[in-house]
């Protein structure tokens, strides 16, 4: 057997179960293995469904033997079928936990299927598991989880980035093809750039938040993490597209295209002749200095590869932050008020008071993050502050989706820029300092104010560490932007640092044996 | 904008229904005023002819057909409830009234 | 009924709006496909994510209901915006499962509409702020468990379920106004099918904020709020009783407080429910789970067109072209179902005396629906009144064949011939049976002669019975009258 099933991709999986040189179940096998052996030093996952997973694999399998030898049949058996896949710990699954990395929803079982799962379990996809998250998405290391601190797989005395640190961390480390992640702030941008991988976050709408564990409705949207372009393309595609149970879902249709995204020398060609911008106000003060070179020689070697290449203005960047931390918490107070330990989840009701119910449940069952959110964003919709803040935000927003408009105005085909000023830092640095926390997310918020896609692709490396560049596209690009990452794979193919992979993992999980 | 008082922080804690501990409060004091002098340079942008956007991209609102669909199967439903009587959920004693539907 | 209140030689105005809550005639709820709960269902039976508020789900707006206060803003004359939305009222309770209501704050359906209310005073029109579409809450059940400890039993099946908030302006002035107008406003609701509005079965819920003023130019006085009323007789005692109780209240030098009221039907009183409170802080802000609607003219005016002719048009018109009386037309439109048998009768025969037609319908038709019996069908039923209006059968044998419609189907033509029902009017025939039955009746005819005036009831009577209840009364009772004068 040719194939390492850790090291496969969705794409090299689907050929390998149709040829037969592999099966579902061996596959799943592997990976359910190693998530067991490493999870005491990576920390990746919240609830493993092993049997379910297995029994999904051996159903995958049964349908490839079904159809062997048949071309067509083949064919028309779904692209993600029996491949394995993680679920931020977010996503509702019919008969497991749901916790959101909260305390307040420790042993909810769910009792419906998010959109996504049931479109993922339709598609013959293997759910391997819920992962690891700061606590309802809040955070940007994944520390703010109430049960667990995930590693990087690079360095496991550091942060995979967050609030989806689990299921980047889990890609990142072989245990999974893909997972999904869900990007609010840059949540599923930041960890991919972190750790090395590839993380979209889609236009808003493009897929379905039902069944989603709400953060900020306006901004939450649901993505990919792949270890390739093609990969999170697929994943994408099996994903997205309009649903009746999201009013803000869009009926914009799914591009055929993400089936079948070019690579290789295709891929490199297509980049000739696109247009890039390069927004100035995103190399911002204390950006590192390796993360800002590896940046710009990816756009060196877009340019190289016959890409044009304009440095732009995007002048309300700079108020994006705090438009954001307004926004957000506003809606997530709101959305955080049916944790009330009333219907399900940890409860403190059944003393005397009903009042004191509500504050024990929410005053103890949500952490240190969540309470400071739910503070501002409460604060900001109360009598006496809405327009100061909220309403003033709301307009800032409208500023922000106007520069970018200039920029598609232009006939820009895509802005680059850094995913994350920082490469992952070590556990505890900005656990103290709520705003460095926040600053670590300033090059990802602007696009989810505007609702415009955006994917981190793996650019280099500083200091031993990943760095992400981030493509930012106009609404609905999202073929096109993960056409261009296919391209940039194929220019960077052989470029050195391709060729480094994490080992802090596999070090510490056999014995800390080189 | 002012700085946020422990009473301020109080009454908003009230309103969200957090229960936190003196010390809680004091944290939270410290942590909301660093982060609000951070929002201060918003109120210098000018948005005086600018309209506000709940949503960014927003889309046709689809609206669903009054036809019914099957509801959960009330241990579905309900199989979460930390407090139950036969098929209610049970919370204590609800002396007041809140306001309208 | 003036506004203006006289106790203790002091004269005070009411000012009273009111705001009411209908749940709409829908067949799902307002965000959910979840089915509307009847008293038949088993509690927390018609719940699901969306409703219940679990984590994620998300809510899906219902057509029918959006359209149903459309309906309503074009019946009111009100202004329906060209987009509107949906906004989050944020606080916390139990029967709130996601701890917001989804409601409409600065774009609701419709704004600024009146109705024509009209009571012993006159007609006048009641402005009406606005109208919007929110949901429900769940229904709380309070009780005593074994152990003596109380709580409360939440039952998520209303959660959801679409409800109409219409306000008026403060232009009410009394009590009977305020009755009159949720009577008018239930039976314009009922009338375009937007809701069905049972007070008795919380469908419609009214509330009325009274408060009292040395004049109609001072301002406003402390506002009591009012509810708990379940019928509209208790909507006007009770704003009856609170426009009394204040006024005593400052007749004996005090102040009124800020307050919320409920309605005790057997005391008939106020009782504070809620002493004055903390205002409440909402952190309304626009639901970020829905899009902005917009509201095209073409929507609107399709929703127009399907409008039937609303009460007060119909009133007008009844009086006008068909010569009713103003009661007969109030009768006939405040029951839509009187009102839509009688102009099916009158589209069966067009040319049915009016006025007739409505005696059937207030009288026989109404007093047997509320006695339950069957809906008589409209063709047969005009076909019956024409019978009697044209004398061919009398009044007693119209009644019975009605009795025998509504219980089911019935060709009047047909059973009019086939049982020989036709009304004997033939001077001839009613003389020879009136004769026979002077002979059979040697007493009354003493009777008649010894100046017993009855002696004449008592004969027509005998002689009806003779003609199986087919003679013509009036007749029988001038040729009965004719033989005993001749005796
Ligand atoms: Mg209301
Ligand atoms: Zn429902």
């Amino acid at each position: 057997m040719s194939l390492d099933p850790r090291r496969a991709t969705a794409v090299q999986l689907a050929a390998a179960y149709r040829s037969g040189e592999v099966t579902a179940l061996a596959t799943t096998t592997a990976l359910l293995d190693a998530i067991e052996h490493e999870e005491a030093h990576l920390s990746a996952w919240l609830h493993l469904r092993r049997d379910a997973a297995l029994g999904e694999a051996s159903a995958a399998d049964a349908r490839f033997t079904a159809a062997r030898g048949n071309t067509a049949a083949l064919a028309a058996l779904p692209p993600l079928l029996g491949v394995p896949i993680a679920l931020k710990d977010l996503v509702n699954l019919e008969g497991t936990p749901t916790t959101s990395g909260s305390k307040i929803l420790e042993g909810y079982i769910s009792p419906y299927d998010a959109t996504i799962a049931a479109r993922l379990r339709a598609a013959g996809a293997v759910i391997l598991g819920k992962t690891n998250m700061d606590e309802f998405a809040m955070g940007s290391s994944t520390e703010f989880s109430a049960y667990k601190r995930t590693t990087n797989p690079w360095d496991l005395d550091r942060i995979p980035g967050g609030s989806s640190g689990g299921s980047a961390a889990a890609v990142a480390a072989f245990q999974a093809p893909l997972s999904i992640g869900t990007d609010t702030g840059g949540s599923i941008r930041q960890p991919a750039s972190l750790t090395g991988i590839v993380g979209m976050k889609p236009t808003y709408g493009r897929v379905s938040r039902y069944g989603i564990v709400a953060f900020a409705s306006s901004l939450d949207q649901v993505g990919p993490f792949a270890r390739t372009a093609q990969d999170a393309a697929l994943l994408l595609h099996a994903i997205g597209g309009r649903d009746t149970h999201d009013a803000t879902s869009s009926a914009e249709p799914l591009p055929a295209e993400l089936l079948a995204l070019p690579s290789g020398d295709a891929a490199a060609t297509a980049l000739k002749g696109r247009r890039f911008a390069l927004p100035k106000e995103y190399f911002v003060a204390g950006m590192e200095p390796g993360v800002e070179r590896a940046v710009r020689a990816a756009v060196a070697s877009l340019e190289a590869a016959g890409a044009t290449i304009e440095e732009v203005s995007l002048p309300t960047t700079e108020h994006a932050l705090a438009t954001y931390y307004i926004v957000a918490p506003a809606e997530a107070s709101a959305n955080l008020a049916r944790y009330d330990g009333i219907r399900y989840g940890a409860s403190k009701h059944g003393g005397g008071d009903l009042l004191q119910g509500y504050l024990e449940t929410r005053g103890r069952g949500f952490g240190p993050e969540v309470r400071r959110r739910i503070m501002l964003g409460t604060y900001a919709l109360s009598a006496g502050y809405y327009d100061a803040y909220y309403v003033k935000a709301q307009q800032v927003r409208t500023l922000i989706a106007r520069d970018f408009d200039r920029v598609w105005a232009a006939g820009f085909d895509a802005i680059v820029a850094p995913t994350s000023p920082q490469v992952a830092w070590r556990f505890g640095a900005k656990m103290s300092d709520p705003v460095s926390m926040y600053l670590a997310d300033a090059c990802t918020i602007p696009a989810n104010m505007a609702g415009l896609p955006g994917v981190s692709i793996p650019c280099g490396l500083s200091e031993g560490l990943p760095v992400g560049a981030q493509l930012i596209g106009r609404p609905w690009s999202e073929s096109q932007l993960l056409g261009i990452a296919s391209g940039f794979e194929a220019i960077t193919a052989t470029a050195e640092w391709r060729s480094v992979e994490p080992t802090a993992l596999a070090r510490a999980a056999n014995g800390g044996a080189a | 904008m002012s700085e946020l008082s422990r009473a301020d922080v109080e009454r908003v804690a009230a309103l969200a229904r957090l229960g936190l501990n003196p010390d809680e409060v004091g944290t939270l004091q410290g942590d909301l005023n660093l982060i609000l002098e951070q929002w201060a340079h918003l109120a210098s942008v000018d948005t005086s002819s600018v309209s506000p956007s709940a949503q960014a991209i927003v889309q046709p609102m689809p609206l669903r057909d009054d036809t019914p669909e099957a509801s959960l199967p009330v241990e579905a439903a309900l199989g979460n409830a930390p407090a139950r009587v036969g098929d209610f959920v049970k919370v204590q004693a609800i002396l007041t009234e809140e306001a309208d539907g | 009924m003036s506004g203006k209140v006289a106790s203790g030689g002091s004269v005070r105005s009411a000012v009273i709006g009111i705001e009411i809550h209908v749940q709409l005639r829908t067949a799902t709820k307002m965000f959910c496909p979840c089915a509307i709960p009847t008293d038949a269902d088993e509690p927390n039976s018609r719940t699901c994510p969306t409703c219940l508020g679990l984590p994620g789900a998300l809510p899906t707006p219902n057509r029918a209901a959006i359209e149903k206060v459309i309906a309503v803003g074009a019946a009111i004359g009100a202004k329906t915006p060209s987009t509107t939305r949906w906004d989050r009222k944020n606080y916390f309770y139990p029967d709130l499962p996601k701890g917001y209501q989804i409601s409409q704050l600065d774009l609701p359906l419709a704004e600024h509409g009146s109705i024509e209310v009209t009571t012993s005073a006159g007609v006048g029109s009641v402005r009406i702020r606005r109208a919007h579409l929110e949901e429900d809450t769940a229904r709380l059940r309070h009780e005593r468990a074994g152990d003596g400890s109380r709580a409360s039993l939440i039952d998520y099946n209303r959660s959801g379920v679409a409800l109409l908030e219409i306000v008026t302006e403060p232009d009410l002035r009394d009590a009977e106004t305020s009755r009159r107008y949720a009577e008018e406003l239930r039976l314009l609701l009922r009338t375009i099918g937007a809701a069905d509005a049972e007070m008795e079965n919380g469908q419609m819920r009214v509330e009325a904020n009274v408060s009292l003023r040395d004049s109609e130019e001072a301002p406003f006085g402390t506002r009591v709020e009012v509810k708990n009323m379940n019928s509209f007789r208790s909507v006007e005692r009770a704003i009856a009783f609170e426009i009394a109780r204040q006024n005593e209240l400052l007749d004996a030098g005090g102040s009124v407080t800020q307050e919320t009221r409920g309605w005790d039907d057997t005391s008939e009183t106020t009782y504070t429910m809620r002493a004055k409170e903390d205002s409440h802080d909402y952190r309304y802000f626009p639901e970020p789970d829905l899009p902005p609607l917009a509201i095209s003219d073409a929507w609107i005016a399709e929703i127009r067109a399907r409008l039937p002719e609303l009460p007060a048009a119909r009133r007008a018109r009844y009086v006008a072209d068909l010569g009713l009386t103003a009661y007969d037309a109030g009768v006939l439109v405040g029951e839509p179902r009187a009102a839509s048998l009688f102009e099916a009768a009158r589209a069966a025969q067009p040319a049915l005396d009016a006025k007739l037609l409505a005696n059937w319908v207030a009288g026989e038709y109404l007093r047997a629906a509320n006695e339950g019996a069957g809906e008589p069908e409209p063709k047969q039923f005009a076909a019956l009144v024409a019978a009697v209006g044209a004398g061919e059968i009398n009044g007693a044998t119209g009644k019975a064949l009605f009795a025998e419609l509504c219980a089911g189907p019935l060709d009047i033509r047909a059973v009019i011939t086939e049982r020989g029902l036709a009304q004997i009017s033939d001077d001839g025939a009613l003389e020879a049976i009136a004769a026979e039955t002077l002979a059979a009746s040697p007493q009354a005819l003493a009777d008649w002669r010894a100046g017993k005036q009855q002696a004449l009831g008592f004969l027509v009577g005998q002689a009806m019975k003779a003609s199986k209840g087919r003679g013509n009364p009036a007749r029988l009772g001038e040729i009965m009258r004719r033989l005993l004068d001749a005796q």
